[in-house]
């Protein structure tokens, strides 16, 4: 049994989030992400688990008419990374994320992970260099691109491409890492890697990931939220959810019956 | 927890089918203790060698539900009550085929008791209630492994102190005879076979009534006290 004691990293005070249309779709979550575990959100489609992973790094401020109502708080700073006057940019920063299908930049392997770190005002080509490669090993990607790093991204299988992004989102040394159903797109073996992958990042960094696969969920995570039409229904350790779920309708949606 | 259906009917229907199995491998459980008291009262041979026939069957019961487990395991990757149902009848039909190896020793005593031996010197009336209080026992366990009746489980469990009673009685009474009449000995221990046995069926009763304990609640109570 885990008995360390957790640091929460961040948490969601009283979080709502309402789009554009009027929609309500974030209903006063609370909720923390503990340090150094990885945290799954799972739920039906609609239910706002990839709502509340972009307002983690404020994906939702693209769109006009989007509006947040309570606080993501960071630890140890104590800073509100919604509120006022805080830089989008520099919570993308500390906080990076991981899409669905890999999106690299139409550059070189080299130039894709090196992205972030010239965006940052990084010059030095030799620090720029050991980055790269520091980002691409925390990816377990450099023993395969190591030969090859002015290919281009596009050139990589899926597994390799989803991979590569990881990388990119590492080289900024970023302190929480957003996934949302980062392997939906992969096959088995290309999925078992990057679940590897996200277990050793857990030692550096503490991670939210959005599923729709439940034993992802239940492979990969310390702890797991279920979401049901905007409420956070049940936040427990994994294996408390996926043994013994308290609310009836975790119950229903996780041995999948009709609720 | 109150459960509802779930989307796959074919999910309901594996479930459903390894539910009823159990029970009818408890019910066939049932009827062989049954069969081996009668054995025991009646004197008779022949139904103690059909007791000892039919634990073929029990015993092809417990590969066939295993099976089942093994192949709902694969194919739907159970998650809560379900994982709980699926892991607690994996052991549920372990301790029904201890059951069914327990009454074998029965009827097994029943024959030896038709060599010539030297007899005791009363009826061994707590045998009878030995084998009365095993059969409740058994058929408690079963009714609340069929309803998931957490209530009914407890008075299972505590209910076996009865049983437990009663087997210390009947050795106490046993050795009594052993004691004053060397020549009891070999009878005797035949009957204390019986008697183990069926205190041995009353502890597996009350293993069933823990596991329907950790199905419904998810907690697992064994080797802590009831109350």
């Amino acid at each position: 049994m885990d008995q360390v004691s957790h640091v929460t990293k961040a948490e969601s005070r009283n979080l709502n989030f309402y789009y554009s249309n009027g929609a309500h779709a974030l209903k006063g979550i609370n909720m923390p992400l503990y340090e150094n575990k990885i945290t799954a959100l799972i739920g039906p489609s609609g239910c706002g688990k990839s709502t509340f992973l972009r307002c983690f790094n404020r994906m939702h401020d693209l769109y006009p008419g989007n509006r947040y109502d309570g606080q993501i708080v960071m630890h140890p700073d104590n800073t509100n990374i919604l509120a006022d006057g805080v830089d989008p940019i520099e919570v993308r920063m500390r906080i990076s994320m991981v899409f669905q299908k890999p999106n690299p930049f139409p550059k070189s392997i080299y130039e894709n992970v090196a992205y972030g770190l010239r965006v940052r005002g990084g010059k030095n080509k030799k620090v720029i260099d050991d980055k790269v490669e520091q980002a691409l090993r925390g990816a377990a990607l450099w023993d395969e691109v190591k030969d090859r790093l002015n290919d281009l991204a596009f050139n990589l299988s899926g597994g390799q491409q989803q991979r590569l992004c990881i990388a990119r989102a590492l080289a900024t040394d970023p302190e929480i890492m957003l996934f949302d159903e980062p392997t939906s797109a992969l096959d088995p073996i290309a999925t078992a890697s990057i679940e590897e992958l996200m277990t050793e990042l857990r030692n550096k960094l503490t991670i939210l990931v959005v599923t729709h696969n439940m034993q992802q969920a239940a492979r990969v995570s310390d702890y797991t939220a279920y979401m049901y039409l905007g409420d956070l229904v049940e936040f427990s350790k994994t294996d408390d959810i996926f043994i013994k779920p308290k609310d009836k309708r975790t119950e229903d949606y996780i041995t999948g019956r009709i609720g | 927890m109150e459960t509802n259906l779930h989307r796959s009917s074919q999910f309901n229907e594996e479930l459903e089918r390894l539910r009823d199995d159990v029970i009818h491998m408890g019910t066939l459980i049932e009827n062989q203790i049954k069969m081996a008291t009668q054995a025991y009262v009646h004197n008779d041979v022949s139904a103690a060698l059909q007791v000892l026939d039919n634990d073929n069957q029990v015993n092809d019961l417990e590969k066939a539900i295993d099976d089942e487990c093994i192949h709902i395991i694969v194919k739907r990757q159970p998650t809560a009550s379900d994982l709980r149902l699926i892991m607690s009848i994996g052991k549920i039909v372990t301790d029904l085929e201890r059951m069914g190896d327990e009454t074998k020793k029965i009827a097994k005593s029943v024959r030896n008791l038709q060599k010539p031996l030297h007899p005791l010197p009363a009826d061994m009336l707590g045998i009878r209630h030995l084998a009365d209080l095993a059969t409740k026992q058994l058929q408690g366990a079963l009714s609340t492994f069929a309803h998931l009746d957490t209530g009914e489980a407890r008075s299972v469990i505590l209910a076996d102190d009865a049983l437990d009673a009663e087997f210390k009685a009947t050795v106490r009474q046993l050795i009594t005879y052993m004691m004053e009449d060397p020549r009891t000995i070999s009878a005797a221990l035949e009957m204390m076979t019986m008697a183990r046995a069926f205190e041995r069926i009353g502890d597996h009763t009350t293993n069933i009534a823990e596991q329907v304990i950790y199905i419904a609640e998810g907690r697992d109570i064994r080797h802590t006290s009831i109350d």
